[in-house]
């Protein structure tokens, strides 16, 4: 099993911030929107900086997708912050015809995604973003891992024509990605090369994910672990060329069972290659108030459970 | 153009409009009658258009240098399809493949077809005004001059977004943006009154930080002065908001003064009453 160290814990919403600031700095086309939430998006230097170039819109989560969609027609690239949930599921309509079908080169950028805000329980958690947002035709959905994952996938996305929806996090987690590794939308990511059981896992579960390939390296598991950053378009080819090797695999995210990487991973297995699997995420539940660890816990995602998982679905092969 | 051409333009707008919709047995002809004035008086008379060398209209989809208008009640498109093929965005032919499969003409405006004058989808209401504050927005800082129009219906005021838009436009100070609400009084289940009741729109536009123009939009005189008074009224750090009073089906008189017409298609007979009242003046498609 390959080593992965870290010496900090970040939080991948202010690697997103980062992200912000030099694109701020580096692309005079960028401009931030964001619905009331300037500081749990992290977007104090972009608009220290660039007071011109961002827009506060208020709590008005629709008009925002709207006026970033109409932003773009004189060639700005918007960003639209808020968090996962007001981003996705309050404002889906407005995407939906505002910025998918008009095919509008806008940037929807969400922290707290998932369960590990943590506290403020389930109505500003969201566990069905990404099966929402990877429905839409033309949408591109990216889930990184860490800090320095987050703040290259804000750079490339700039970069990118068409939409994109940018899911992160609050929690600090483990940030282990090099500063200087490129970010190729639709490129996963080879962490470890193993032969029993193919891992793919995405956002905040790819530590956790490396943390149960450790775990079963002691048992005398090889597992490979892949890190899915985006989930739509999904790498395909990498998916299928682990799975040929290892025969068998397990999704780990935050994020529902339904409609998740776990979903779309399955799609590509019964339609080229079926093999057994097993999903680490959430299963068919609402999350609710607690610290971002004992949510995890609760809800089984962790490297335990991809432990357990990666066990099972060895055992079903034939 | 003198107020005369306009009212010949509008005359075949509305054959087209009625045509359009009998052609496909579906689609808006009330809304899209009743606004045939203003369009026509937009695009034909009020809005700053690119042209080519030799005066014909080019279509691009940033709109940089030109004005952009608009439609947020997309389902009276018959009436933006005319109004733009008249003008000479596309063949005039193609309208008669409006809602047909394979059409660039959908039943509600659409981007995907790539049909020229078409910034971006509309028809699930009360989105177009935060779309045209976007526009206008970015003509601020990209330092262009010109406006930016858009078309709403007095029913779509229902929606919630349109009061989130209508907040932020004068918040951020888009005095190039030219608004329009359709009153007609009308919608599917009934008059507005009756189905949720609008209030004074005027009153709630001044409110919310708009300056504020009344206008009969049946009438082509005013709705050319109109216009030419909210272009004079831009600029000067409010956003302007006509209250377009019109009647639904304007110009088929069995189409007036009913909800009846909303979406419904005429048959034959009633296409051909139709098009007794209203001049062929540019050349039917």
């Amino acid at each position: 099993m390959k080593t992965y160290t870290f010496s900090e814990k970040k939080d991948t919403r202010s690697g997103f911030g980062a992200g912000m600031a030099e694109l701020g700095r580096s692309n005079p086309d960028v401009v931030a929107l964001c619905a009331d939430l300037v500081a749990s998006l992290k977007l104090d230097t972009f608009i220290k900086e660039n007071p011109d170039r961002f827009i506060q819109c208020g709590i008005a989560e629709a008009n925002m997708i709207g006026v970033a969609a109409g932003l773009t027609l004189n060639g700005l690239i918007p960003f639209a912050t808020t968090f996962a949930n007001f981003g996705s599921s309050r404002v889906y309509d407005q995407i939906r015809q505002a910025v998918a079908y008009s095919n509008k080169n806008v940037k929807i950028c969400v922290s707290h995604a998932g369960l590990t805000l943590g506290e403020d329980g389930a109505t500003h958690q969201v566990l069905e973003d990404i099966g929402m947002m990877k429905s839409l035709p033309g949408m591109t959905v990216i889930n990184p891992c860490d800090f320095n994952q987050t703040k290259a996938a804000t750079i490339a996305i700039a970069d990118y024509e068409g939409p994109v929806y940018l899911r992160f996090g609050r929690p600090v987690v483990p940030n282990f990605t090099p500063a200087d590794q490129p970010f190729e939308i639709g490129k996963a990511i080879l962490l470890n090369e193993g032969a029993h059981v193919s891992i793919f896992a995405t956002g905040h579960l790819v530590w956790q994910a490396l943390e149960a390939g450790k775990i079963l390296a002691e048992q005398g598991v090889d597992a490979e672990i892949i890190n899915i950053h985006t989930i739509k378009p999904l790498d395909k080819e990498a998916i299928l060329k682990s799975v040929y090797k290892t025969g068998c695999a397990v999704t780990a995210e935050e994020h529902q069972m339904n409609g998740g990487l776990g979903d779309s991973v399955a799609q590509v297995l019964a339609l080229n290659h079926p093999a057994p699997l097993e999903m680490v995420a959430v299963n068919d539940s609402f999350g609710e108030s607690g610290t971002p660890d004992q949510l995890m816990e609760k809800y089984g995602l962790t490297a335990a459970s991809i432990v357990a998982k990666a066990l099972a679905v060895i055992q079903r092969k034939k | 153009m003198i107020t005369n051409e306009l009212t010949k333009v509008a005359s075949q707008v509305r054959r087209d409009i009625v045509r359009m919709v009998h052609g496909v047995a579906s689609g808006h002809p009330g809304g899209s009658l009743g606004c045939t004035d203003l369009l026509v008086g937009l695009y034909f008379e009020a809005m700053n258009l690119k042209k080519d060398e030799s005066d014909s209209v080019v279509f691009d989809m940033s709109g940089t240098g030109e004005d952009m208008f608009f439609l947020s009640n997309g389902h009276i498109s018959p009436v933006l399809y005319s109004v733009l093929a008249r003008r000479g965005y596309f063949p005039v032919s193609e309208l008669a493949t409006f809602r047909k499969l394979d059409s660039r003409l959908q039943g509600h405006p659409a981007t995907a077809e790539h049909l020229p004058g078409i910034r971006i989808a509309s028809g699930s209401l009360g989105q177009g005004l935060s779309a045209a504050a976007g526009a206008a927005y970015g003509k601020k800082i990209r330092k262009d001059p010109n406006l930016v129009y858009c078309l709403m219906g007095d029913g779509e005021q229902q929606e919630g977004q349109i009061w989130e838009a209508a907040a932020f436009i004068p918040h951020r100070k888009l005095d190039n943006l030219i608004a329009i609400v359709d009153f007609n009084g009308q919608q599917i289940d009934g008059p507005t009154d009756v189905v949720l009741n609008n209030r004074d729109l005027g009153v709630k536009y001044e409110a919310f930080g708009w300056a504020v123009l009344h206008m009969d939009g049946n009438n082509m005189d005013e709705v050319v002065a109109t216009l030419a008074a909210a272009k004079k009224a831009s600029g000067k750090g409010l956003p302007v908001c006509i209250i377009m009073k019109t009647e639904m089906g304007q110009g088929v008189d069995f189409m007036m003064h009913t909800h009846k017409w909303h979406g419904t298609a005429p048959n034959n007979e009633q296409l051909a009453a139709a098009l007794a009242q209203l001049d062929e003046t540019l050349g039917d498609y």
